[in-house]
């Protein structure tokens, strides 16, 4: 028997200081190796010198990211009994998501309720009076969760898949027809019209996988940069926002190198808020990794603040924009420039004239707001702003739906079943062999839509034709 | 004083027939008990055998050492393969069958079996003591003594035949119903149920104007049902023959919807959605301008004519009314009106997987009376009774065929595992293995384990032994020799697909879409020294050659999906197991599992009520 390799969060849920993700299976140190790289050594991670703690980070391709300490177990010697890698990872939900849905993307799969728990059962590693005791936690986290993923059902949510599964319910009742009722008197589709139906199929699917990252979004807080040149006050700002001093406030510029996020909940909505390193242009070294960073954390965020300081010249204001502007145009990003410090300007006709400069700058459906962070002044203005953004960014796209990492894996391996159906169908295969790969698009969307029996396409077939010869 | 048997059958249909078969060729005593000596095996319905999934059956029951295939192809009028454009797997022989000589050649069959005895008698009620039958009484009031009993009771257990308003007991027309067995088996505790099925009216075809139809012949080049090589196979071959219905006869049928049991409620039980009257057909499917009807011929020489597609209830006047004005039916007699059937049956999670019930020992059903339909179906579980019977009777293991063995096995497994709740037919897409159950295979599949049950001959087995033998000297060939541009080219090229520039193994060539392995024969010498050294069989070593190339890839990526699901069938669980004391479990599953006992955690898997989160807190429980 071989053990596929599961994943999991398997620190408390939310964000905390730290957080352990564990991976379990015969191939774990493979797949792991997909996306951690060891520092100071090329290393396998098979090769790593077991329980000891490993630093390294985990890469996406070129980007990294986060650092990490990672330990691996040798079979047997591990607490299921299987080859297992632990990774302890910086504590944000988007990080612990972010390295969860690498993992998955790289071969893993996202652990059932209970299930590494069934594994040290299985390798003997528990008797049965605990297990059965994991198995009542099971039950009962299992159900409850279900309940939960039926609470996450929006509307949105809920009419998309009934159409998905009505469409694929048709889908496979075609092609069943095909087989197991040449015989009779009823029209068949035609290839074409499968395809046309695939093509739909396929797309709801991508719909939803799509709809995974700003659905993650909205779970795990809706990210927002405060962007802006250095010792603007973004600091101070956020502070304002958190009500508490956790970024470093100081006058030197530069001070703030590292992203700092954190999550906070206006009227219900959690906004993950990301203080960025400034944007000056610089020739220190350190201080340009950061605005690189900077960059990168604007490119994650759905909403930017970008402040600018309503004491300096225009120009200089205006050049920021620019920098902004640019990156995120044609993005759909909501960008919102906050003129700060307006405490400290006392000439309302400089002030408009800045604000003219700002407009100039923008795109048409960009905002600007004075503010002044350190007195409060017209943060109302900018928490409302930011509810409205939110509610208008649900509304538009209206398809933040999948928020769930196993569904979002479901939909991925269903997708990929789905492209072996295409080219089978491209390449004139028959039917009963294409089948194959719907029959595997069901089986793994049956957690999502249902599950498709049988019984019901066979009733389909029956309700939908005029089967009996 | 009458010995004691080891197998009692009841009822000589499909299922009865093949199950005294099986349990007297492996050696048992047998007594077949049937009301009419002459309707042994009698096809109730329309006069064909096989079809989509129904065939791959008969090719299944073959390999075992059953006689329906034999029997098939030594009554048979026509041959069609159906689905041929389809992929191997949906290949499906059909063929029909003269009626009287199927069953006369069944007769002749079992009366070839010498510790099988016959009886003529209906059987009243069962001998049960302590939860366990020891034999039966029948009308005539005389008891047999049996170790086991196999009840394949059909139709007949209180059927009750409409045509209109007109009712009938009685099992088929002009035979009577039983009526004991049901009530017996009801205060033992069984659940029992009532469905319906139905039959059309039987046409004199000297007054059919066949100029108006569209004759339906069989295949040029007609295969068999048996895997053994037969003498005077389809000596008599003749055609089906297609009309259509129209708005006209639509509406005189409909005149008669009032006085059909089918609407005034007189049938209220469940009749098989996929073979509907032709009353249903007109109300269901109301925007269709007409529906399909074949005219099937009874037999080589007989002028009887069954009339497919059209099977009704309605009063026997509108039937023939309806008919008269069919095209080419203007001067149309009938021999005898169609009817509906209704008939008790057991719901069959009440058996286990060989088919012995789980209230009363040593007691099987099989066939019709566990709420499937079909010759095939009926025959899969008699064969599945008659060796287990036997098995029982001598202390021996019981004969059990997976999932990802048989259509058989797909069949049973369904039928105690979900229980049906309309009359069960076998399809294609029932089965998760369905590229690796084709009718090519079958005996690969299953002759060797028969035969290690003594039931299959050595003769059949050699046939295997030889088959697959040839089938691998003529894989090797093709995996191993080097195909050079020169002999292979002038075939690719004829094919519109790319020529080769180097030589390359005849496997690649093979594995194109375009190629078959009729043209390699034609191009490649190598090969066809090969199909002319063949003994005998040689298309089909070919074709089992080919399928095995070609489909691979398909086959183990099936293989691979599907033996995710049958990790949970080696997980056993015991069978006397009281799910109520798993508190874990939904008060859902722990009914559902108490009733159906399954035998795996596989089995409990597919149970509808059963969870996934119910699934882990039985691995956790059985797992280890």
């Amino acid at each position: 028997m071989t053990n596929e390799t599961i994943v999991a969060i398997s620190s408390p849920q939310g964000s905390g200081a730290i957080a352990v993700i564990r991976a379990d299976g015969d191939d774990v140190f493979t797949v792991v190796n997909r996306l951690f790289l060891p520092a100071g050594q090329k290393g396998d991670v098979a090769n790593l010198t077991p329980r000891k703690v490993h630093f390294g980070q985990i890469v996406d391709g070129e980007q990294t990211v986060d650092e990490v300490l990672v330990v691996a177990f040798h079979a047997p010697h591990s607490y299921t009994g299987n080859h297992m890698v632990e990774i302890s990872c910086h504590g944000s939900r988007y990080i612990q998501q972010k390295i969860l849905q690498l993992l998955i993307d790289r071969g893993g799969q996202a652990a059932q309720a209970g299930e590494f728990t069934m594994r040290a059962f299985q390798n003997g590693k528990m008797d049965l009076a605990q297990a059965e005791g994991v198995a009542d936690l099971i039950a009962s986290t299992s159900r409850a969760s279900h309940k939960l993923a039926m609470q996450q059902m929006r509307g949105g949510f809920s009419a998309q898949i009934s159409t998905l599964r009505e469409k694929l319910l048709h889908f496979i009742s075609l092609i069943e027809l095909e087989l197991d009722f040449s015989e009779e008197d009823v029209e068949f589709a035609d290839r074409t019209q499968l395809k046309q139906l695939l093509e739909e199929v396929d797309g709801l699917i991508h719909k939803l996988l799509n709809s995974f990252t700003l659905g993650n979004a909205m779970k795990n807080g809706f990210p927002v940069a405060i962007a802006g040149n250095t010792n603007v006050g973004k600091s101070t700002l956020l502070n304002r926002l958190l009500n508490e001093e956790k970024a470093i406030v100081t006058d030197i510029a530069g001070t703030t190198r590292d992203v700092i996020e954190d999550v906070i909940n206006i009227e219900g909505v959690e906004f993950r808020f990301i203080d960025t390193a400034g944007i000056r242009d610089t020739r220190e070294k350190i201080e340009a990794m950061g605005i690189e960073r900077t960059f990168n954390q604007i490119d994650k965020a759905h909403i930017i603040l970008l402040l600018v300081d309503a004491t300096q010249p225009h120009e200089a204001v205006r050049e920021t924009i620019q920098k902004v502007e640019k990156r995120i145009r044609d993005t759909g990003k909501k960008l919102l420039v906050l003129l700060n410090k307006v405490d400290q300007v006392k000439d309302e006709q400089a002030l408009e004239e800045t604000e003219q400069a700002i407009g100039q700058e923008l795109a048409c459906d960009d905002q600007w707001l004075r503010i002044s962070a350190k007195t409060g002044e017209n943060i109302e203005g900018l928490i409302s702003y930011l509810l409205d953004a939110v509610n208008y960014s649900a509304l538009e796209q209206n398809e933040i739906m999948v928020t769930n990492v196993r569904h979002y894996e479901a939909l991925k391996r269903a997708s990929e079943a789905m492209d072996r159906a295409r080219q089978g169908l491209d390449s004139g295969l028959s039917s009963d062999l294409f089948a194959m790969d719907v029959r595997q698009v069901l089986h793994y969307l049956g957690e999502i839509t249902g599950e498709i029996t049988t019984d019901e396409i066979l009733g389909n077939i029956f309700a939908n034709f005029c089967i009996g010869k | 004083m009458n010995p004691t048997y080891d197998v009692i059958v009841v009822g000589a249909g499909h299922a009865g027939s093949e199950a005294a078969a099986a349990a007297a060729n492996l050696g048992s005593r047998v007594l077949l008990i049937t009301m009419d000596m002459t309707k042994i095996a009698q096809m109730s319905c329309n006069p064909a055998m096989g079809g989509i999934a129904k065939g791959q059956i008969i090719r299944e029951l073959d390999a075992l050492g059953g006689y329906s295939g034999v029997v098939t192809d030594q009554s048979m009028i026509q041959f069609r393969m159906l689905n041929r454009s389809k992929g191997p797997a949906m290949w499906s022989p059909r063929a029909q069958c003269d009626r009287m000589k199927f069953s006369r050649k069944w007769r002749e069959q079992l009366e070839r079996i010498p510790n099988l005895d016959f009886w003529q008698d209906k059987v009243e009620r069962l001998l049960i003591k302590n939860d366990t039958v020891y034999g039966v009484v029948t009308d005539l009031g005389i008891s047999f003594h049996g170790k086991t009993v196999i009840v394949t009771a059909g139709t007949f257990l209180n059927g009750l035949m409409h045509i209109g308003s007109t009712q009938i007991e009685g099992g088929r027309a002009g035979e009577a119903a039983a009526k004991g067995l049901s009530g017996q088996l009801l205060a033992h505790g069984f659940e029992t149920g009532r469905m319906k099925t139905g039959t059309p009216a039987r046409i004199d075809g000297r007054t059919i104007d066949y100029s108006q139809l569209r004759e339906q012949p069989g295949d040029d080049k007609p295969g068999q049902f048996s895997f053994m090589p037969l003498e005077g196979v389809l000596e008599h071959e003749r055609s089906c023959y297609i009309t259509f219905t129209d708005r006209n006869v639509h509406g005189i049928l409909e005149k008669g919807f009032d006085q059909s049991p089918m609407f005034n409620g007189t049938i209220d039980s469940i009749g098989p959605r996929y073979c509907p009257s032709i009353e249903d057909k007109i109300v269901t499917f109301s925007e269709r301008n007409s529906h399909q009807l074949f005219l099937e011929p009874e037999g080589e020489h007989t002028v009887e004519c069954y009339l497919n597609g059209f099977s009704s209830s309605l009063p026997w006047e509108v039937q023939y009314e309806g008919i008269r004005n069919l095209p080419g039916f203007e001067n149309a007699k009938i021999f005898r009106p169609g009817y509906a059937i209704e008939y008790d049956y057991f719901s069959p999670t009440q058996l286990q997987y060989t088919m012995e019930t789980k209230k009363i020992s040593n007691l099987f059903l099989a066939g019709q009376v566990n709420g499937t339909t079909g010759y095939e179906e009926a025959g899969a579980q008699g064969i599945i009774a008659g060796i287990n019977a036997h098995q029982k009777v001598n202390d021996l293991q019981e004969f059990i065929l997976n999932r990802d063995q048989a259509y058989i096995g797909v069949l049973i497994d369904d039928l105690i595992t979900k229980g049906v709740d309309e009359p069960y037919r076998m399809f294609t897409s029932r089965a998760e293995y369905r590229l690796m159950l084709r009718q090519d295979n079958a005996d690969v599949r299953l002759t060797e384990l028969s035969y290690n049950l003594g039931l299959a001959s050595q003769y059949r087995y050699d046939l295997l032994t030889g088959k697959v033998q040839h089938r691998d000297h003529v894989l090797s060939f093709i995996r191993q020799h080097s195909t050079s541009p020169e002999e292979i080219n002038p075939l690719l090229k004829n094919l519109d697909t790319s020529e080769i520039k180097q030589k390359r193994k005849l496997v690649d060539i093979l594995l194109r879409p375009q190629v078959n392995i009729y043209q390699l024969i034609e191009h490649v010498p190598g090969l066809h020294s090969i199909y002319e050294r063949l003994p005998g069989r040689r298309d089909e070593i070919m074709e089992a050659a080919e399928i095995l190339i070609k489909y691979s890839g398909y086959i183990d990526r099936e293989k691979e999906i599907a033996g995710k699901l049958n990790r949970l069938e080696h997980l056993r669980i015991g069978p006397d197991f009281n799910y109520d004391k798993l508190q874990s479990l939904s008060f859902e599953a722990r009914q559902k599992l108490n009733r159906v006992k399954p035998r795996t955690i596989g089995q409990a898997s597919r149970i509808s009520g059963v969870s996934p989160s119910d699934i882990s807190v039985l691995l956790i429980h059985f797992g280890r």
